[in-house]
């Protein structure tokens, strides 16, 4: 066999193991081998192209290893640094740089054909142009979507030591520029093939892809964002793809367009579990442009010293953690909470995970396993929702839309999304700052039941307030 | 390019696109984000066209800002490839390691 063979053995090697590590990724026992195999993918696949260049002749060591280095510690760097709460938006950061090297190299390899180098004719001209067009479109628009996106996650950006909180914002005219951009690039991207070393085509569409990921991105927030980030993921991996065509390459087709379809896939898993579909996440603001309801009820809260005296005795208690636990960062005082009840008053501790609470799938289970609450008392909404009505008492730590009865009815936004059925339980205890409405702008019921009590204010501060209250009984 | 390299590596898209489709039925929602951050991480496979972009570019000497170009892909692709299977080790370890060790 030639070198180039023993190449494309590494590369069907390495999409081999990424195959086989997607599949078993998806999988509770066996997701940490599928991140090896795959890490061993890319692995064999960044050598057998060293090797290749190094056996071809040429190879530019000091520039290669040094973006190899440079790269490397850095997102390691970032990697090991990270908070557990920080994680999303870091997963939405690398998948812009993802999307943004697809596009570099789509752009260097037309870059050389503008610097002088002979431009293809024919078939390979059209190929290459149409695919160095795709990819600038969906590798750019991925990385300001996806940069948009990490901003949104974290609620907001400091400048010059201002806080100014990340927009949300969608009138439906909104719409009609995304297809105009999307039509522009489209048409830009013909052009190009007509004129390759145009320059102005290739920054004009930058330009456009570039707005596209932003319009796109703007007007969605809290509850979609997930669906979002995994939408973008899905297309940072179509931009590889199309990578592949430019240089023809099978690797990066294969790894790419597989990534694209599980993202895609797993996109749609996540629109089922709230009940939505992609389409109305991407085009019907949720929310976030529509009037807030106005308050007109009011609650007077408790103090935790009640609290304390009604849990005495409770025989079992279901915490149903949300978006509020993961900002105000009281994991560890709520695993503390939890081992008080147990110890004073022999009570059965169990979590509801909503499968969207917090800003990611999966968000709570990964704050609750930081603070070591044991995997399984951490329930599943389907699973746990048949046991409240047995349960003493519910309590609510900074969710607010994910406990909304709301969603039983057929009408407002919320209308269908499957819901932690707390408000079955015998009492209802709420951490929330105010009786404020949620993301998807409904008041929520649960707050003015009879049987609920609120304790307003920070959730960390409030924990370790009814832990002083239950440890001074 | 031949029409038959063509097709080829069009069979090879629209078949991994398949495939990528039967690969994620039902996930778990706890993995939900692990398994979208070990994907974007196999993503940054555009690491391989980066390298050999910038190679070629700074072989032929005369094309320098597209060979700049590619570089700063290198780095940026090796920080999703690092980075994307660090995080994800990471989230996978306080996950799936916790029901193994406290069970």
């Amino acid at each position: 066999m030639e070198l180039g063979d023993w190449t494309s053995m590494g590369y069907l090697l390495s999409a081999a193991l990424f195959i086989y590590g997607l599949k078993q990724l998806g999988h509770p026992r066996t997701a940490p081998r599928g991140n090896q195999l795959g890490a061993m993918g890319m692995l064999v696949a960044v050598l057998t192209t060293i090797l290749d260049m190094h056996l071809e002749g040429g190879t530019q060591w000091t520039l290669i290893i040094g973006g190899l280095v440079i790269g490397s510690l850095i997102g390691y760097w970032m990697a090991v640094r990270v908070e557990m709460t920080g994680m999303p938006e870091l997963v939405a950061l690398f998948n812009g740089f993802g999307g943004a090297a697809s596009a570099l190299v789509a752009l260097s390899e037309l870059w050389k054909y503008i610097e002088g180098a002979e431009v293809p004719t024919g078939l390979k001209l059209s190929v290459t142009m149409v695919a160095v067009g795709l990819s600038s479109l969906v590798g750019w628009m991925t990385l300001t979507g996806s940069i948009l996106a990490m901003y949104k996650l974290k609620g907001g950006i400091t400048v010059f030591g201002k806080w100014i909180k990340t927009p949300t914002w969608g009138p439906s005219w909104l719409n009609g520029v995304k297809v105009l951009l999307l039509i522009s690039s489209v048409v830009l991207i013909y052009l190009s093939v007509n004129d390759p070393t145009n320059r102005q085509y290739i920054f004009a569409l930058i330009g456009v892809s570039c707005a596209l990921g932003i319009v796109l991105v703007l007007p969605i927030g809290g509850a979609d964002m997930p669906v979002v980030v995994s939408l973008l993921n899905s297309l940072s991996g179509i931009a590889a793809a199309f990578t592949g065509f430019i240089i023809n390459n099978s690797v990066l087709i294969v790894a790419g367009s597989l990534v694209g379809a599980s993202g895609l896939i797993l996109t749609f898993i996540m629109c089922k579990a709230m009940n939505r579909t992609l389409l109305d996440v991407l085009f019907k603001s949720f929310g976030g442009s529509g009037e807030k309801a106005s308050l007109t009820r009011t609650k007077v809260g408790s103090d935790s010293d009640e609290v304390a005296m009604m849990l005495d005795g409770a025989q079992k208690v279901i915490i149903v953690p949300g978006y509020g636990m993961a900002v105000s960062q009281c994991q560890h005082q709520v695993k503390e909470f939890a081992d008080l009840m147990a110890e004073k008053f022999d009570t059965e501790v169990k979590y509801a995970i909503h499968p969207v609470a917090g800003r990611m799938p999966g968000h709570m289970n990964v704050l609750l396993a930081e603070a070591n609450v044991p995997y399984e008392q951490l329930i599943e909404m389907d699973v746990i929702n048949s046991e409240f009505p047995n349960c003493d008492v519910a309590l609510v730590i900074g969710a607010n839309d994910t406990t909304n009865p709301a969603a039983r009815t057929d009408e407002g936004p919320l209308a269908g999304m499957p819901i932690i059925d707390a408000d079955l339980a015998r009492t209802v205890v709420i951490v929330k700052r105010s009786l404020s409405v949620g993301y998807a702008g409904v008041d929520n019921d649960l707050f003015y039941m009879d049987k609920t009590m609120m304790l307003f204010g920070d959730g960390k501060k409030m924990i370790t307030e009814l832990n002083n209250s239950i440890k001074d009984m | 390019m031949t029409p038959e390299l063509l097709i080829g590596s069009l069979t090879l898209f629209v078949l991994s696109i398949f495939l990528g489709f039967e690969l994620i039925t039902k996930v778990p929602a706890t993995l939900h984000t692990p398994l979208m951050s070990g994907a974007n991480a196999i993503s940054g496979i555009s690491i391989v066209g980066a390298l050999i972009g910038s190679n070629v570019a700074f072989e032929s000497g005369d094309t320098a800002i597209s060979g700049v170009l590619a570089f700063f892909a290198v780095v940026l692709a090796m920080i999703n490839v690092v980075g994307g299977f660090a995080v994800t080790n990471k989230m996978l370890n306080m996950i799936a390691g916790r029901k193994r060790g406290g069970a």
